[in-house]
């Protein structure tokens, strides 16, 4: 009887074994055995993190417009300004929108063209988008570092900016709903088109016309000759030997054709290199992404460092240390990161040439 | 001769010395070199083992300086080219070691092919577009190295070990694939070109850049190696009934996410790892892409992490404040997504200068987002007269296609076009029928025919008829 027991234990514990040996096999591919696995349920939480405009995927949580207000101050103005109005390194997000739109539901000035530029707030028909979208990508130099309730607190201030909360409004993922319905381009979106599938109907269709198809044609845009060099020197930009040279953009129209042997013309021995020293360097290391030569972006700008460091002895050995090490914030709310990447040398020739003013 | 260019032929010459430094990039004309070099080197300290050989090879390399400056003009009549008459320094010289550059790289007289910014277009470099030099391209294929680049928040090279791609949603089980899973799956390679929605968009209210790499640089087109997406989902047991939608999303700080139309795009995306015979470039998404063949840029998703199959569209940001085509009305297209068909004459384009009148053959590139090119006229007088181009073989789906027609310039000017037909009968419109009907505010899709004005003197230039 004992025995009898046991060999029954051991019988069920073969089914559990095989029932889980089993219950893999079942999600494993018979067309492909031994490729992939199945995801946890901790990985799928940790990366399914898309927000869809009916709210599927919108993690409980809140924020108030008060603490979204210190967390844009701290983290998100330097870039898109106090008010969300700042056009300097973004578009702007708030601004171009009224009352009136939000009861419609469509924005006015997408349409009566008051507005120069069209903001965020203008455009964007679902808060799902915001919300998704920031707490994915942003801050742009540390995107997924607000947590949930940050989240809510930032859309909270810029909504309420736009006069779509009011100004002590604490948005959760209970009352987002109410919200999308005071969104003021709510209702400016059009699905009729033949662009969002390849079997779709063109709106526009050419003429295949051969012959006597206009009868006078006219130039209606070309550039102004001020910006002839707008792109740089043309010349620099094509082959310098061959049929098709590029024009010298530096200087007016030739005269005349420069004849086949191309007379007057840069030639092949003398193409240009690729860039190379510290101003290449500012850009190939990703200084350029937070700062500009003359404007203020994310960071000062190079003419700023180069004015307020001018005549300092020390001035090469400190900046070095800051861009080894990383900064302190003392332009702005954001600390530069440090470039521990760069060697001794390089540090130094871009140091010297900031405080040069880039030259 | 400018500085720059003696420093370089330095390098150069150091290159072929020293084979260990094989990292090194040839850049500049070789043999141009001079007395001041020679100085230049002695007091940059170079070491006494190498100096006599590198003294050597200068003045050796002297007579062919001469001879290369002059060599492209006129010539006194009798005596004959000296190109031809004169022996030149590669014909009379041991040449360079095999894997000198180990990853090859252009010819130093290419070095003015390559991607660019438009001033002005971004104000940071991490969000921003470098285009491709269509100007100077030949047949369909874009060089890895220059195909064109549209970054929303910087771009990574991903550890391909710590890469991981996720299928999740309307799916039986929720699955992830390494790279070492991935590319043991059976593969397709296909050519397709990518464009992004955006491309000629600064275009939609007058002329606005000057050359082609500007107007239409925002194209490419590769072989890409895959595994086709339907074999994937399949394979995660999507329910394909349901989940008309899947948003695909990227690893990089942006997390870039798209909604792709799966009942469109089903049977022709692949999830890609090669692009041109060897993997993508970092830049370009490695070490996995989506491409979605005739669809915009954007959804091409780089350093593809995850699929989510789902019942309906995201309304991600790029979806819902980006890629959306505003209409006279105020009303957004959202979705639009499909790149009509369109083309570009490349040689001669905007920002060109003709050397003579006399024969040239005129080439450019065509492609649809609905399936093949069937046909493309030009026209040299600004869309009055009309002859069929061309077809150069491949004429492919979803792909860039070369054309090509002999024209002979009789030096007065012209405005020369093209204009492409696809297979389903659709044709390139003007830039005034887009405008009739989708206003100047749409920024995306801007297919319309493209104008070059030839001048009297050569100069060809960016315009737009009537």
């Amino acid at each position: 009887m004992y025995k009898l027991v046991k060999c029954a234990t051991s019988a069920v514990l073969l089914i559990a074994v095989f029932a889980t040996v089993n219950a893999n096999a079942q999600n494993m591919s018979t067309r492909y055995p031994g490729i992939g696995r199945d995801a946890t349920p901790a990985e799928v939480e940790a990366w399914d993190i898309d927000v869809r405009p009916d709210f599927k995927g919108l993690p409980k949580g809140s924020g108030s417009t008060l603490v979204g207000q210190q967390i844009w101050e701290s983290k998100c103005a330097v870039c898109h300004g106090t008010f969300g109005e700042s056009n300097e390194i973004f578009t702007p997000i708030i601004g171009g929108t009224t009352i009136d739109d939000i009861k419609t539901g469509r924005v006015a000035s997408l349409s009566d063209r008051k507005q120069p530029q069209r903001t965020t707030i203008m455009k964007v028909a679902t808060v799902s988008s915001l919300w998704d979208y920031i707490y994915r990508a942003m801050p742009w130099n540390a995107p997924r570092s607000l947590s949930v309730d940050d989240t809510y607190a930032v859309v909270a201030y810029l909504l309420s900016m736009a006069e779509v909360v009011p100004d002590d409004y604490v948005l959760s993922n209970t009352n987002i709903a109410e919200v999308q319905k005071r969104m003021p381009n709510r209702n400016g979106m059009t699905l009729k088109h033949g662009l969002w599938n390849s079997k779709g109907k063109p709106d526009v269709n050419g003429s295949t016309c051969m012959t006597n198809c206009i009868a006078f044609v006219q130039i209606g845009s070309e550039l102004p000759d001020y910006a002839r060099n707008a792109h740089g020197n043309i010349a620099e930009q094509n082959r310098q030997y061959g049929p098709f040279r590029g024009s010298d953009s530096t200087k007016p129209p030739l005269a005349k054709l420069p004849g086949s042997s191309g007379e007057g013309l840069a030639h092949a021995s003398e193409t240009h290199s690729v860039a190379k020293g510290p101003a290449a360097m500012f850009k190939n290391e990703n200084c350029s992404a937070c700062h500009a030569m003359s404007t203020k972006l994310v960071g000062p700008s190079i003419a700023d460092i180069s004015a307020k460091y001018q005549g300092q002895s020390g001035a090469v050995d400190k900046l070095m240390a800051k861009v080894k090490n990383g900064g302190s914030g003392v332009w702005g709310p954001i600390p530069m990161p440090p470039q521990s990447q760069l060697s001794e040398e390089d540090r130094k020739t871009l140091v010297v040439w900031v405080l040069s003013g880039g030259k | 001769m400018t500085k720059k260019q003696i420093e370089l032929s330095a390098e150069d010459i150091s290159a072929v010395e020293k084979p260990a430094n094989r990292a090194r990039l040839v850049k500049a004309p070789e043999h141009f070199i001079s007395q001041d070099l020679i100085a230049d080197i002695n007091s940059n300290g170079l070491d006494e083992t190498r100096r006599g050989f590198l003294r050597k090879g200068f003045f050796s390399a002297l007579g062919g300086a001469a001879a290369g400056l002059t060599a492209p003009m006129a010539f006194a009549a009798g005596e004959g080219d000296p190109a031809i008459l004169e022996k030149q320094v590669w014909q009379t010289t041991l040449g360079k070691n095999v894997a000198t550059m180990p990853y090859g790289t252009p010819s130093i007289y290419e070095a003015n092919l390559i991607r660019r910014e438009s001033p002005g277009l971004t104000r940071v470099s991490a969000a921003s577009v470098a285009f491709t030099p269509l100007q100077g391209l030949f047949g369909i294929i874009t060089p890895n190295g220059l195909h064109f680049e549209r970054q929303h928040q910087g771009w990574y090279n991903i550890d391909p070990e710590m890469h991981r791609l996720m299928v999740n949603g309307l799916v039986k089980h929720n699955r992830v694939f390494t790279m070492n899973d991935l590319m043991r799956l059976p593969s397709v390679s296909r050519i397709h070109f990518i464009e992004c929605g955006a491309n000629t968009g600064l275009e939609w209210g007058n002329v606005a850049v000057p050359t082609v790499q500007y107007t239409h640089g925002m194209l490419s087109c590769c072989e890409f190696t895959g595994v086709p997406l339907k074999v994937l989902l399949d394979e995660c047991g999507a329910d394909l009934k349901k989940g008309k939608f899947m948003l695909a999303e990227g690893g990089d700080g942006s997390g870039m996410t798209r909604t792709v139309n799966l009942d469109d795009v089903l049977n022709d995306a692949i999830v890609a790892w090669g692009m041109n015979g060897e993997m993508l470039r970092p830049e370009n998404g490695f070490p996995l892409r989506l491409v979605v063949p005739g669809v915009q840029g954007v959804s091409w998703v780089k350093w593809l992490r995850r699929l989510e199959v789902g019942d309906m569209p995201y309304a991600t940001k790029d979806e819902a404040v980006h890629y959306n085509d505003l209409m006279p009305d105020g009303l957004a297209r959202q979705y639009t997504s499909i790149q009509e068909c369109k083309s570009v004459i490349t040689t001669p384009s905007g920002g060109q200068q003709l050397l003579d009148k006399g024969f040239y053959n005129i080439s450019g590139m065509a492609w649809s987002g609905r399936g093949k090119i069937k046909r493309v006229d030009i026209s040299f007088d600004g869309g009055n007269n009309w002859r069929t181009a061309r077809l150069e073989t491949p004429v492919l789906t979803k792909s860039v296609t070369r054309f090509n027609i002999d024209w002979v310039w009789d030096g007065s000017p012209a405005i020369l076009q093209s204009r492409a037909v696809d297979d389903t009968g659709y044709v390139q419109p003007t830039i005034k029928m887009l405008r009739d009907v989708r206003g100047t505010r749409s920024i995306y899709h801007n297919n319309a025919i493209q104008s070059w004005k030839v001048a009297s003197n050569g100069e060809v230039s960016n315009v737009q008829v009537g």
